[in-house]
């Protein structure tokens, strides 16, 4: 991990802190989390992943969206650093790929494969309660996290689980099932709109992905409700991805 | 398969249609929802994007009053849960909650309800309606009440997907289209199929899972095949 300045990583906290304005979107603030990350420390990718009422790992948000990353993501409901850490409550750190093939048969050679060295995963905890995992890959080897990096980690991890239940609404113990539901849909709407936009444009699900993105950003737009516009609205596909 | 999907198909196969209430799935899945959440009453209200809206189905008809309450005062944890895309749960029915509906939750205290649970029926985008659990006394749902809530949500969704009511119950035959876990490959092919066919997107998950009924395959490998741009769903074509 690269050395963070005490500076930048101020900055990081106070912006995934910032989750009282009107605008707040769960997913936004999800990608722009896994995004800070993958700045923060040199990763390769970073992706975060939520528990849902079945106890089932589900993804939530990458910093990377392709389809090999997704898969690797959906993967750890089954087996992985963050079944584990979201099992164990600890951090998962510094796990060589190449030598995790008896650890995790499925998921240790599929991630080698996508070209990543090293994985981490940081528990998403809530009191007692493990509510999900954040995920960080890694594509260099000797870019081990020190203990320092693992409690920056495990810091960040932990303001983005507070983030998720917005203070306003966090005393009541109902608010985060109502969270964590209305963050799994909303993810199923950017899968639906990925379709929708690749068909209508002929291009990969992976570019229309970076193509509904873009268009959030440049018109400063959550994702989700370009996502939603997309999926009910063929006139906003149209006027915004023309044929 | 969710074994407590499974489970609830069981009770649901199991369960005799309730008497002057039409012969259909939905009555049936109010009930065992009811008595199997330990519930007074369970409903299902239908409410589309374009506003038409009303009580499809209640576990009984004290339930079925207490459902179009909502409709009547035209707030409720029901009107939340829809426009707010997530669940409302209301373990009681209070101070708090009356400052929320200020109508309806005198008007629920009345009929002796003290919790209310709103469960929205939608997959991604698609919105259909909602599935509301009323108690009789405060409380929480512990989190297997959640989950079985949840699931028997899933089992609404599917059957009014399908647009025939019993293919929920019927369909759920191993190796079908039930033995899918929904994940972003599927959700994908979705919103292909609704552009291929110019429909809504809760109708395109009706068409996938028609095709994969009828040419006994998984719905994972048709949305497989769909994504690959081997399997292309025609307008002109059912």
């Amino acid at each position: 991990m690269k050395t963070v300045s005490a500076q930048q990583l101020a900055k990081v906290f106070v912006e995934i802190a910032d989750t009282l304005v009107d605008e707040f979107d769960l997913l936004d603030y999800m990608h722009m989390l896994t995004e800070r990350v993958v700045e923060l420390t040199d990763a390769a990718a970073a992706g975060m992943l939520l528990a849902d009422q079945r106890g089932r790992l589900e993804f939530i948000a990458g910093s990377d969206e392709n389809v090999k990353l997704v898969e690797l993501f959906q993967l750890q409901n089954e087996q992985g650093p963050c079944l584990e850490a979201f099992d164990s409550g600890e951090p998962v750190v510094n796990v060589n790929l190449g030598e995790a093939g008896a650890r995790w048969p499925r998921f240790a050679p599929r991630a080698a494969a996508a070209g990543f060295q090293s994985v981490h995963a940081f528990p998403m905890r809530l009191r007692r309660q493990v509510i999900g995992a954040l995920n960080v890959f890694g594509d260099t080897s000797g870019n081990d996290f020190q203990d320092d990096d693992i409690a920056i980690m495990q810091a960040l991890a932990d303001a983005a689980t507070i983030g998720l239940l917005q203070e306003r609404t966090v005393r009541r113990s109902e608010a985060l099932t109502e969270q964590l539901q209305a963050a799994l849909n909303s993810r199923v709407i950017i899968e639906q709109a990925k379709g929708a936009v690749a068909q209508a444009r002929g291009i990969s699900v992976d570019e229309a992905f970076t193509a509904i993105r873009g268009y959030a950003r440049r018109h400063n737009r959550r994702l989700t409700e370009i996502a939603q516009s997309i999926v009910t609205d063929p006139e906003t596909l149209q006027q915004i991805f023309p044929q | 398969m969710d074994d407590r999907v499974a489970m609830i198909r069981h009770l649901i196969e199991g369960e005799p249609p309730p008497p002057d209430n039409g012969a259909g799935l939905l009555p049936r899945v109010c009930a065992v929802a009811a008595r199997t959440l330990a519930a007074s009453g369970a409903g299902i209200s239908m409410m589309s994007e374009a506003g038409a809206r009303g009580v499809y189905a209640a576990s009984d008809p004290l339930t079925e009053h207490i459902e179009e309450l909502q409709f009547v005062l035209g707030e409720g944890p029901c009107w939340d849960a829809f426009s707010t895309r997530r669940p409302v749960l209301v373990p009681n029915l209070d101070g708090e909650s009356a400052a929320r509906w200020p109508m309806y939750t005198p008007a629920a205290h009345d009929s002796g309800i003290r919790a209310v649970f709103s469960f929205p029926l939608q997959m991604g985008a698609a919105r259909l309606g909602i599935l509301d659990i009323f108690r009789q006394r405060t409380g929480s749902l512990t989190g297997d009440e959640l989950a079985t809530a949840l699931a028997f949500a899933d089992v609404t969704i599917t059957a009014l997907l399908d647009q025939h009511e019993n293919a929920a119950v019927n369909s759920s035959g191993e190796g079908l289209a039930e033995a899918v876990e929904y994940r972003a490959e599927l959700f994908q092919a979705q919103g292909m199929v609704m552009v291929q066919l110019g429909v809504p997107i809760g109708e395109a998950m009706a068409r996938m899972r028609a095709y994969a009924y009828a040419h006994g395959r998984r719905l994972d490998q048709v949305a497989a095949d769909v994504l690959a741009r081997r399997l292309h769903f025609d307008r002109d074509r059912p």
